[in-house]
């Protein structure tokens, strides 16, 4: 038996789970079928997807810890012996 | 995430009993992570700063009794994350509920947004404007909200991780994530409605 077709507000609360991939198969169904008929539940969910990817993109750009921070992270921690040392 | 790290593991043993070199090592395989971190929750170098050392200062002296249950990484992060909460605690002057998000972060209160912006091209996506967009969006949750998108997928964590850095259900997780999602998708869209006239369909 296939689960009923949410409503589109039913849909707002499954949809990050949905994207996760961390639904059952049936739920998902339910929802791609909502999907399927529904243009306004799809830019929501294409433009939630997108957000996601962004964050994600933008999280994978070079954050460094600045050279000045670890020498005085090392100094607090009385470790400055070890600072470049070797990996 | 932390990746390529794991080639040496470095050992709990030695670490329990005050070897320096050991600790070292721990701090040079994670300050980048925990300073990450703590950028991206308080959003102010000086702050983060201020965390990534109270956070190793606090490791060094709680490793004699680390009893393993977790993972160095998660409980590395853990305290990063009481102590980038509790710098936003005293900063909002005591007040500050990391139980529920306030009712400000439901979705349900303002008009959903449905501006189609995801086909734009790339470079209107992610240039420096609306980076730094994503940015303030990211600090306008509430810190209920935004602790568990950063650490689900800034950090890129996994639920489970992210509910024992919590000490949050995996439920709890979820539903959080959405809502943060959910509202950073809202503001996008704003965003972009705005900044490149995109048309919006919401009835």
């Amino acid at each position: 038996m296939s689960a009923p077709r949410p409503s589109c507000h039913e849909m707002l609360r499954s949809l990050s789970d949905y994207l996760d991939g961390e639904l059952e198969a049936e739920i998902c169904a339910a929802i791609e079928s909502h999907l399927a008929e529904c243009e306004n539940c799809r830019i929501v969910v294409d433009t939630l997807r997108k957000t996601i990817t962004l964050y994600h993109q933008y999280s994978e750009e070079d954050l460094e810890l600045p050279a000045d921070v670890r020498s005085r992270l090392f100094k607090r921690l009385h470790l400055e012996d070890f600072l470049n040392s070797p990996r | 995430m932390v990746k390529d790290k794991e080639a040496t593991p470095l050992s709990i043993e030695a670490l329990r009993q005050g070897d320096r070199a050991e600790f070292a090592r721990l701090v040079e395989q994670y300050d980048t992570y925990i300073y990450r971190l703590a950028l991206r929750i308080l959003g102010n170098p000086q702050d983060a700063e201020d965390v990534l050392q109270e956070t190793f200062i606090k490791a060094l002296k709680h490793l004699p009794s680390f009893d393993g249950r977790s993972s160095l990484s998660t409980w590395l992060y853990r305290i990063a994350t009481n102590e980038a909460l509790m710098l936003l605690r005293k900063e909002k002057g005591g007040v500050l509920s990391l139980d529920e998000p306030s009712p400000n972060d439901e979705e349900e209160q303002e008009p959903i947004q449905i501006v189609d912006w995801c086909c734009l091209p790339e470079e209107m996506l992610m240039n420096a404007e609306t980076k730094k967009m994503l940015e303030q969006a990211i600090a306008r949750l509430s810190p209920a909200l935004r602790v568990v998108v950063v650490l689900r997928d800034l950090q890129g964590l996994s639920t489970r991780e992210t509910s024992q850095i919590l000490k949050i259900s995996e439920e709890a997780v979820k539903t959080r994530l959405s809502r943060a999602r959910l509202q950073l998708r809202q503001w996008l869209s704003e965003y972009f409605h705005q900044q490149y006239g995109l048309e919006n369909l919401a009835p």
